[in-house]
């Protein structure tokens, strides 16, 4: 779409919202979430826990990363602390995500309660699809577009999820394990294919480095100091070479 | 324990360890989007921290697999990823294509060399 093209405009809010839902159902996120979801319900049938628990920490929780932390740490007896804790340091990500949508979602006339749902919604899919479709709709129907187009992945989702966990229940177990590698696998890609800058190449290499070592030397909160350390030792090397350029 | 208490405790331990700890930066995101821009160094820093967290469990789910997978050879897995990570570079960085090209190379060695 030309960005010189006048903006977008629907005739009411819920024409607004399905034109959302059709665009996440038709995008290429649909494919990847698919995949990651098929393989969190085989995960999630995997260490014990129901096809429904999955579905609601779908809609409440609604980050991949931090349901596949839960799911492999909710049932091995790992400490409360530790699981929140490194619930929360991967939850990180998203503070920067809400804070650069909201002034693209946010009008005029906006008020705070009606930036509630999309902040909820905020996730990686959602924000890199938001941020390159929403400037070209006009700015009245940009909140009901993006609900639309959320609430799309999120059934999605929701749906895969169910699909992963009876297939993982029912598959041989050479196809199961399949399933199961297709967690690791889209997470390993969509992080790397975000990944532009050296800052955050290096913090992924680092974390594939760090997190086996210290799970070897069986150090506690393995995933909190593989974060910290691996993160900030990218993020260092970041400053040292902008300030030798 | 109550046997509506012990079902229900799993999804009582979603929203304490789960859902509140997760939710808690889509929040702060939102009352604090007027302070703090994208490229502020603690964002900047926070962002690397993710990245690694997420990494590290990458990592151990590839290295350390339960269940089925855990069946498969630890070398067929790491191979399998190696050559599903190639494919994703070499295919002008597309996921699909590297996700599956991993997958066709663990079945296939998964089906050559398990027990």
């Amino acid at each position: 779409m030309p960005a010189m093209s006048a903006p977008v405009a629907f005739s009411s809010p819920s024409a607004a919202f399905f034109a959302g839902a059709k665009t996440a159902v038709t995008s290429v996120f649909m494919l990847v979430l698919a995949g990651t979801y098929i393989g969190i319900g085989a995960l999630t049938h995997d260490f014990g826990l129901s096809s429904w628990w999955l579905a609601v920490s779908t809609v409440l929780v609604w980050a991949a990363p931090a349901q596949v932390i839960l799911i492999t740490t909710v049932t091995t007896g790992a400490a409360l602390f530790e699981i929140a804790l490194a619930v929360t340091l991967s939850a990180v990500r998203l503070f920067p995500m809400v804070v650069a949508l909201m002034p693209v979602l946010r009008g005029p006339t906006t008020r705070l309660r009606d930036l509630l749902l999309p902040t909820h919604f905020t996730a990686v899919s959602m924000w890199v699809e938001s941020l390159r479709l929403l400037p070209s709709i006009a700015h009245q129907w940009r909140i009901p577009f993006c609900n639309g187009m959320s609430a799309g992945y999120m059934a999605t989702a929701a749906v895969f999820g169910f699909v992963g966990f009876y297939l993982a229940a029912g598959l041989p177990p050479l196809l199961a394990g399949g399933l199961l590698f297709l967690t690791p696998m889209s997470f390993l890609m969509s992080t790397a294919r975000n990944a532009r800058m050296m800052l955050d190449k290096l913090g992924l290499v680092l974390g594939l480095l760090i997190g086996p070592l210290l799970t070897i030397l069986d150090v506690n909160l393995d995933l909190m100091w593989t974060g910290l350390i691996g993160g900030t030792l990218a993020y260092l090397v970041h400053r040292i070479r902008e300030a030798t350029t | 324990m109550n046997p509506l208490l012990m079902e229900l405790w799993p999804y009582f331990l979603m929203v304490l360890v789960g859902y509140l700890p997760n939710e808690v930066w889509r929040v702060f995101g939102l009352v604090l989007a007027r302070g703090l821009n994208e490229d502020s160094q603690v964002v900047v820093w926070s962002r690397a921290v993710a990245t690694a967290i997420l990494a590290g469990v990458i990592a151990k789910l590839i290295l350390f697999s339960t269940g089925a997978l855990a069946a498969i050879p630890l070398s067929v897995r790491v191979i399998a990823a190696v050559l599903g990570f190639l494919v994703f570079l070499g295919a002008r960085r597309s996921v699909f294509a590297g996700v599956l090209a991993g997958e066709i190379a663990l079945l296939a060695g998964g089906f050559l060399f398990s027990h």
